[in-house]
């Protein structure tokens, strides 16, 4: 039985010292192979008599499979060894900077022009079109601003050349010709808003010939300044994401609506930042009123029947005051430090269950 | 609109400060765009007395003044000639703000010598022009008082912006009427008494105009006043006109400046000694020339009015008087006019002449056509009250126009437009304040008031009730939900819009929005330039033309970027390109470039900037706005501004979707641009419509259990054989069977003869009903390959 234990020791001891699978290998075959040490003595069980076959059979057969775990562990322990080593070589320095994917962004007008349409799509505003380049009929006249009427010198309009046509088109001073152009084609009642470039001659620190107007047009048999002023505040909430805002509406002029007001917000200016739902500053924000019947008329719209209002904001200058964008005039220069800089990632897409804005 | 709170109150009575006037004012509608209160912002000025002046000891032209501020006595270093011993003036102490210099005042050391406060110029306190030497007030004056009661500065002004159709609230009356409307004060009576006159005027006057221009002047009034004595106003009328910015001239021509403004009503104070005799109203003749008081010379057309004597015209009417019969310190007699012009003709005259005048800014609003006589009057008595001399009895042609017009107008309109329940008594009270006539019980009928020539309609009048009774009191009232839930409101055209943006966006595009105008030399680059698309009145040179497509907007602002040291960019703009110069001539593109060398990296830089990275961008953007793979077949070449043989054009039929590639090198030149340019157009109205189904239900996946299997080929082609050619054929070969054909190599060089090419395409099959033998699979590579051969001559590379 000694040379058992001995073998075995012996076995195992070459187990272990193989340094590599092949190593390992020749000490496989050496024990367990057709003439190796463990086969020599099965074949040494055909001799026996049967009651010594019962008592070596089993110690046999026991040394054979605690070899053959042992090969299987040191097998096992070889190839871990050899994938640490692969995998040590393998490092590199991970601080090395990765390629980039582009991030590109959008442009504060197109992200707040979203969100806008995203609050007013609540309430059922559709979104209405009309070209830049408009007639002097649709940007004036049917809005009930005849020629030589003051107010149209106040829009400091460009024109283009004289048309084939004999026409004279200009750019639209204002987005108010697209609730023309909605009023001529459509039924009431009408729930539109409508945001476009709109275009004036004059260029300053803080104006800039070309800049964004959306308009909002409401027409139907009931809706009055209650609404107009319950719209104005509703916007202006969900806008500056605030739970409150504080609003004044000030009676003033514009010809195409009568009664006729601008819209200020209370907001807090001190810090260099503004805030608003607090603070005792007041803000313009808007110009609004009931559509004044000349308008309705003109547009082919029976005043005694249907009523509405309109209102319009600035685009630019709601981007400004809520992103804090101190100038209007980079926005239209593409300088990258500033579109990375005030831009929005290209899924900030502005959806009120999300949030308008991170 | 500037007056000051003394003024205000001379027509309202009222015990309210200028913050409450203020906040009315702006409630009702009078913007109250400042209130400049000198007493608040002088508030740290005081006077003081010198009681030594002596030299400065290291400085010839100062002067160390020891000064009784009334608290204590402090040493100034003063550089005025006047400071001087016993001399009282407005002093500032340390850490006071002093606005006409624009600094704080600190302790200071001048030339040695400590000087602790700073004796005052008027123009350090912004009260004028004035620095010669350091204010000097009566020498009674109290030590230690508020400078500002000292100069006599107490009463705050305040400037109102009034809108373009109030030209009735042009004047302090006007602004005191509409306070008292709203239960501000009470207004005082503005009733002027006659004066009569003692002799019959030697100018008459008539109305000269041509059937149809009747309307230009239809009333004109007159008087002369003869044996005044011209010369400087009362202290009273110019410390008014100084407060709101107007300068005195002298007594004759401060009162008509004075009662434009106090009354909204313009009048023109003639020298009768230089009129040739008498006075007309008339057009001017064409090319008719009139040296104006602002010393300049203006060349009339004869749609103006022109006030005129025997000789030539001697006023535009309704906009400046002229020089030459003006009134001067000589004047003895004068002729006063007093006249109601035409609205929207005196703002065109004014807008032709380019002239800006307080005349102008009245009648283009309209003025009280029923204050004509009245105003002629009051100038009367202000000018004997000043000037002293006799009135002759007022002469006048015409007739005050006819302004009443009765409104008809019912309560229940407030509460239709404003939404507003107020009781009829409240809405007749409120216009009844406001000077409206209302007869009728429930059908009304509303007459305004001569000055009122802006309320026309039923909504003017809601318009006045609501304003009055306060827009804070309209309540406000949810809208109506149309939905329960919202619905979606976008068109898919202004959807395509917002995919393409975000898509663009999402592949490291930065979104611009540009100019519509561009220099013409850019736009004619591409396609543009024309005179149909130029602009009449561009506001500069280089931003005359409608610009015919978007990319030189994005070349010049890729340039701007390397300028600035950016020599890479990727920029995009979705908006309208301009076909021709008429309204809905206009296109939406979504256009993007690379420009410039992408930034190194040592392990993959970003692509650089060449047709497949313009294709790959605009397959992109055009999936996403057309909602799936595109299916329009591309074919080579493009617009004249990209590289002819390295852009294409995706288009359906005759409709041009896309076009992308290399930019025009000629084009890159013309921006300056370094390094590689590619872009690409998408004309997003081309895209078609998605078709209309019943159901959102997609179509059953259907995915086979099967091994697919997956053969290479490379075929030998002629140079001209297009990839597109080939995978065609190979797709074609087995409709059944080949699911996916993919190019993955090209070669050219060794081993491939002169002029060919080897293209290398991994076909896959996807059997469907049971696992392809040996056989079937070398029977569909053998119809893949005869059915390439047969398109494109090409050969099995072995």
């Amino acid at each position: 039985m000694t040379d058992i234990a001995d073998s075995e020791r012996d076995i195992l001891a070459a187990i272990d010292a193989a340094k590599d699978e092949r190593a390992l290998d020749e000490v496989r075959v050496a024990a367990l192979g057709k003439k190796g040490t463990i086969a020599e003595l099965l074949k040494t069980l055909g001799a026996l008599s049967p009651d010594e076959r019962k008592i070596k059979g089993p110690i046999f057969n026991s040394l054979r499979d605690r070899v053959t775990t042992a090969i299987a562990a040191r097998k096992k322990a070889l190839e871990d060894a050899v994938l640490d080593a692969r995998l040590h070589s393998e490092r590199v320095d991970v601080t090395l900077p990765a390629p980039e994917i582009p991030r590109g962004t959008i442009h504060p007008v197109s992200h707040v022009k979203d969100e806008i349409i995203a609050i007013l799509a609540d309430l059922d505003f559709k979104v209405a079109e009309g070209p830049d380049i408009e007639s002097d009929d649709y940007n004036f006249t049917r809005l009930n601003i005849p020629a030589e009427h003051p107010a149209r010198q106040m829009h400091d309009t460009f024109y283009m050349k004289p048309q084939a046509d004999g026409t004279r088109p200009l750019l639209r001073t204002h987005t108010s010709p697209v609730q023309v152009r909605t009023m001529l084609s459509q039924k009431p009642p009408i729930r539109v808003i409508a945001p476009g470039r709109t275009y004036r001659c004059d260029s300053d620190a803080t104006h800039s010939p070309m800049f964004h107007q959306v308009e909002g047009l409401v027409i139907d048999e009931e809706t009055h300044l209650g609404h107009l002023k319950w719209v104005l505040q509703e916007f202006c909430k969900a806008f500056f994401e605030v739970p409150q805002v504080t609003m004044r509406l000030r009676p003033s002029y514009f010809p195409f609506t009568e009664p006729s007001m601008e819209v200020d917000i209370q907001c807090d200016r001190s810090g260099g930042q503004i805030r608003f739902g607090e603070g005792k500053d007041w803000l313009e924000i808007a110009g609004s009123g009931m559509v004044h019947p000349r308008v309705l008329e003109l547009c082919g719209i029976d005043p005694k029947r249907y009523q509405g209002y309109a209102f319009g904001f600035g685009i630019d200058r709601l981007a400004m005051l809520k992103y804090g964008i101190p100038d209007l005039r980079p926005f239209f220069d593409s300088d990258l430090r500033w579109l990375k800089h005030y831009g929005f990632a290209a899924l900030d897409i502005p959806a009120l269950h999300e949030g308008l804005s991170r | 609109m500037k007056f000051t709170l003394s003024w205000l109150k001379e027509h309202l009575d009222t015990g309210a400060d200028a913050a409450t006037i203020a906040d009315k004012a702006t409630n009702i509608g009078l913007e109250v765009e400042h209130v400049e209160d000198k007493a608040a912002s002088l508030a740290a000025f005081t006077v003081a007395r010198v009681i030594s002046a002596v030299p400065h000891p290291n400085a010839d032209k100062l002067r160390l003044c020891m000064v009784d501020t009334g608290r204590e006595t402090a040493q100034v270093v003063c550089g005025a000639p006047n400071a001087r011993e016993g001399l009282v003036g407005v002093f500032a102490p340390p850490g006071t703000y002093i606005p006409g210099s624009d600094f704080t005042l600190s302790i200071a050391k001048i030339r040695g010598v400590e000087s602790r406060g700073m004796l005052c110029s008027e123009r350090e306190l912004l009260l004028s022009n004035e620095h010669d030497g350091i204010i000097e007030l009566p020498p009674d004056t109290k030590i230690g008082s508020p400078a500002a009661a000292a100069l006599g500065l107490t009463d705050p002004v305040i400037d109102v912006a009034i809108t373009p159709n109030r030209g009735d609230c042009t004047s302090v009356y006007g602004i005191a009427r509409d306070l008292a409307a709203a239960r501000l004060g009470t207004l005082k009576s503005g009733a002027v008494t006659p004066v009569p006159g003692q002799f019959p005027s030697p100018i008459r006057i008539s109305l000269e105009f041509p059937a149809g221009a009747e309307t230009a002047c239809p009333i004109f009034a007159g008087r002369l006043i003869r044996g005044v004595k011209n010369g400087p106003s009362p202290e009273w009328v110019q410390k008014r006109l100084k407060a709101i910015g107007l300068r005195p001239i002298s007594a004759l021509v401060d009162v008509t400046n004075l009662i434009a403004h106090d009354r909204g009503r313009p009048l023109h104070a003639f020298d009768a000694g230089k009129l040739k005799g008498h006075m007309r109203a008339r057009l001017a003749t064409p090319g008719e020339t009139l040296l104006a008081l602002d010393g300049k010379t203006y060349t009339l057309d004869s749609e103006m009015t022109v006030i005129a004597d025997e000789a030539t015209a001697r006023g535009i009417a309704g906009v400046m008087g002229g020089e030459d019969t003006g009134c001067t310190e000589d004047t003895t007699q004068m002729f006063v006019e007093s006249a109601y012009f035409d609205p929207i003709r005196t703002a065109r005259t004014g807008r032709t002449l380019g002239i800006v005048s307080d005349a102008r800014y009245r009648f283009e609003r309209g003025v009280d056509p029923e204050f004509v006589i009245p105003g002629l009057e009051l100038a009367t008595q202000l000018i004997l009250e000043f000037c002293g001399g006799e009135p002759s009895e007022i002469v006048v042609a015409g007739a005050v126009p006819q302004w009443k017009r009765a409104i008809p107008f019912s309560a229940t309109e407030v509460k239709r437009l404003a939404g507003l329940d107020m009781p009829q008594t409240e809405i007749v009270a409120i216009l009844t304040r406001l000077g409206f006539e209302i007869s009728g019980q429930a059908a009304l009928s509303v007459v305004p008031p001569s000055w009122r020539s802006d309320v026309h309609g039923p909504a003017d009048l809601v318009e006045e009730v609501v304003r009055i009774h306060g827009l804070e009191n309209v309540p406000a009232a949810p809208m109506s939900r149309p939905y329960a839930v919202a619905r979606a409101v976008l068109t898919s055209a202004q959807r395509r819009e917002g995919l393409a943006r975000r898509a663009l966006a999402t592949c490291g595009f930065d979104e611009c929005v540009h100019f519509s105008f561009i220099p013409r030399a850019h736009a004619a680059l591409f396609g543009g330039g024309d005179e149909a698309r130029q602009l009449e009145n561009p506001i500069s040179a280089d931003l005359d033309a409608m610009r015919p497509s978007l990319l030189p907007s994005l070349l010049a602002a890729a340039a701007r970027n390397q300028a600035r040291g950016f020599s890479h960019a990727m920029l995009f703009e979705i908006g309208a390109q301009f076909e021709s110069g008429v309204p809905e001539a206009q296109t939406d593109v979504a256009a993007g470039i690379r420009a410039g060398e992408p930034p190194r990296h040592w392990l993959k830089a970003a692509s650089a900037p060449d047709i497949f990275t313009a294709k790959a961008d605009c397959l992109a953007a055009l999936e996403a706005a057309w909602g799936g793979p595109v299916t329009a077949p591309v074919q080579p070449g493009a617009a004249p501004w990209y590289h002819p043989g390295r852009s294409g054009t995706i288009a359906l039929g005759p409709k041009v979707l896309a076009y992308f590639g290399e930019l025009h090198p000629r084009i890159i030149a013309a921006f300056d641009l370094k390094g590689p340019v590619s872009g690409f157009e998408i004309f997003l109205d081309a895209i078609p419509e998605p078709k209309a189904r019943p159901t959102k239900a997609r179509a059953k996946l259907d995915a086979s259990d099967l091994m697919a299997v997956e053969r290479d080929f490379a075929f030998v082609v002629d140079a001209v054989i297009t990839a597109d050619q080939i995978l065609k054929a190979a797709r074609a070969a087995d409709r059944q069977l080949i699911e996916r054909v993919e190019l993955f190599d090209i070669y050219e060089g060794k081993g491939v003869p002169e002029g060919k090419k080897s293209l290398a395409i991994a076909v896959t099959l996807q059997p469907k009903e049971r696992t392809l033998t040996e056989a079937e699979i070398d029977a569909v590579a053998q119809k893949i390959v005869n059915a390439v051969t047969k398109a494109t001559g090409g050969v099995l590379r072995s």
